[in-house]
């Protein structure tokens, strides 16, 4: 078996919670695989810890018990050969668009001229050529969002963690986006480990989907997606996809109806 | 009708026009782009300057008011005094000179003041960036920022003499709470996501602090003065330090000026030193105002946060 490009083992999580003092579980015993270039979507219902496995995977959160190898090496803090797209906002509101692509890669300490003039083709490869010097309130969300995607390609890392990144997006850019995500992967032949709600854009984008249930977050069930590439956008139309769709929401769809009525929701299949 | 789409809107800064034909089932949007000629008509004088036309009536109102009722002697003006008593002391007082001295002395007052408390910027940045330094002075610092300040005049006096540097003294303890406070504040408010991102890229704490807390909490050129509001409260608070200063113990100055001429029933003297702080005050935040606005580019318009 070759070695895997990013390895979870084990990984639980336990928040603290500030009033009561009680532990809170968020992750339980998460196991994960990646081989080299493998792109992998994690789902799940809402509040069942994607973001906090992605944040452990990164460096960001120390797990309460387990680990997580890069390359065979256990990760203890935030790595170079790693990059993140965050849910939330995160730019530096006081950087233009390509100040803030460049961030990434001035705290590495890897701002050259090389590296910058790459950093102003990812500028176009993301759709926002024309808008370099505008200010993060001068975008919209989903062009935010991109510019998000962007300051993490800029770091050329060889596993990208990304969270929700098309959320904010409507419909059809979050389609194009994908399809744009999908080239830069296979061009750049990256690993990806990508946390998404919808099960439709896990299905398109993924080599495997890894089903989580909620609280506490377990790995419920790992879907291989056998859909040939290159993907044609068509695809999320097709049987076989279809078929793909409806089991994950199978498994998923006890979770989510709990989650519906303790007050937290997962979009239906369709979305 | 014409609508014009601001440029964050259409990214071309384009005039659209809302054509409301009686056939056409919902009114369209016609954009017309900058090639294409569309002059919008000028805005009239009035709406381009009614904020100001306003303001100036209702100062002059008031002015004829006042003359009025002096003129009627419905006061009598040994109390009430006049706008047009006021002009005349004042124009007298810097005829003779005599102003300048005043003037002076309390212009170095708050300024050596003022400019002595702009070291709570820095200080603020560290007790904002080191807990623990901060848990250690925090309570020290919260009562002296609630004692008024012109209440340690009397000690002030005796340990500095009622020469300047008493006053420089208490403009400086009245300014520099609000501006090291306000740094602090924002220090500390540091944006938690950004620090994420920072520290995903495996940003060092030098980095972090120079990339995110100094330009999100100082005005430096290219980032954000949220410490502005500190300075403004210090340089009310330092006005009020150079005034009641003054009135207490001085040799010099227009909060002495004042004081002497009230003991003294001199009515319009003691509106020309009122004048003269009123325009002090409006100058300093009008000031502090533009300098805001230089660093603001980067900031969505009040109220939608960041
Ligand atoms: N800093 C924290 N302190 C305490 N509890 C937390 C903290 N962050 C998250 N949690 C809890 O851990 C659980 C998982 O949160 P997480 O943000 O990882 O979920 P998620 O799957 O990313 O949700 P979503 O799909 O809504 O983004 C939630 O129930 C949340 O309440
Ligand atoms: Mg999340």
């Amino acid at each position: 078996m070759p070695r895997a490009k990013l390895e979870a083992d084990g990984i639980v999580l336990e928040y603290q919670q500030p009033r009561t003092g009680s532990c809170f579980r968020a992750l339980d015993g998460i196991r994960l695989r990646l081989e080299e270039g493998e792109f992998a979507c994690v789902v799940g219902p809402s509040g069942c810890g994607k973001t906090s496995f992605l944040h452990i995977v990164g460096g960001l959160l120390r797990p309460t018990a387990g680990r997580i190898l890069i390359g065979g090496r256990p990760v203890t803090g935030p790595r170079p050969e790693l990059a993140m797209v965050f849910q939330e906002p995160s730019l530096l509101p006081w950087r233009t668009v390509i100040g803030n692509i460049t961030y990434g890669l001035e705290l590495q300490g890897r701002a050259t001229p090389e590296a910058i003039r790459r950093a102003g083709e990812i500028v176009a490869l993301v759709g926002l050529a024309g808008f370099e010097s505008h200010y993060p309130h001068e975008l919209s969300g989903g062009m935010q969002q991109r510019v998000n995607l962007a300051r993490a390609l800029a770091v050329d890392p060889e596993v990208l963690l990304m969270d929700e990144p098309f959320a904010a997006l409507d419909a059809q850019t979050r389609e194009l986006m994908q399809q744009e995500l999908l080239r830069i992967w296979r061009d750049a032949g990256k690993t990806v480990l990508f946390v998404t709600h919808q099960i439709n854009e896990a299905i398109y984008l993924a080599d495997r989907v890894v089903v989580l249930s909620g609280r506490p977050g377990q790995v419920k069930a790992e879907v291989v997606v056998d859909l040939p590439r290159p993907r044609p956008l068509s695809i999320k139309r097709q049987a076989r996809f279809l078929e793909i769709e409806d089991r994950i929401w199978g498994l998923i769809e006890m979770d989510a109806r709990r989650a519906l009525l303790t007050g937290t929701s997962i979009p239906a299949p369709s979305a | 009708m014409t609508l014009r789409i601001p440029r964050r809107l259409s990214g071309e800064g384009g005039i659209a026009r809302v054509n409301r034909d009686k056939d056409a089932v919902l009114p369209y949007v016609e954009v017309a782009t900058e090639g294409e000629k569309t002059p919008a008509p000028p805005p009239g004088f009035w709406t381009r300057r009614e904020r100001a036309i306003l303001g100036c009536l209702g100062v002059a109102v008031t002015l004829g008011l006042w003359e009025g009722i002096a003129a009627l002697r419905l006061v009598d003006p040994l109390f009430l005094s006049a706008p047009s008593r006021i002009v005349r002391a004042g124009a007298s007082m810097f005829a003779s000179g005599e102003i300048w001295t005043d003037l002076r002395v309390s212009g170095l007052e708050f300024a050596a003041g003022y400019g002595m408390a702009l070291v709570g910027i820095p200080l603020g940045i560290l007790l904002g960036w080191y807990r623990r330094l901060y848990y250690l002075v925090d309570p020290i610092l919260s009562a002296l920022y609630a004692t008024p300040r012109v209440a340690l005049l009397p000690l002030l006096i005796i340990w500095l003499g009622i020469g300047i540097w008493s006053k420089i003294a208490v403009v400086f303890l009245g300014a520099v709470f609000p501006i090291l406070l306000s740094t602090v504040a924002a220090v500390r408010t540091t944006d938690p996501r950004l620090l994420r991102a920072a520290h995903s890229f495996g940003a060092s704490d030098l980095q972090i602090f120079r990339t995110i807390v100094l330009p999100g909490s100082v005005p430096l050129p290219g980032s954000v003065p949220f410490i502005i509001t500190g300075l403004r409260r210090g340089g009310g608070r330092a006005l009020v330090g150079v005034v009641v200063g003054e009135m207490v113990a001085a040799t010099a100055g227009i909060g002495l000026m004042i004081s002497i001429a009230g003991n003294t029933f001199q009515t319009d003297r003691v509106f020309v030193g009122i004048f003269l702080i009123a325009a002090a005050g409006v100058a300093m935040v009008e000031a502090l105002t533009r300098l805001e606005r230089r660093f603001e580019k980067w900031r969505p318009p009040v109220g939608t946060g960041v």
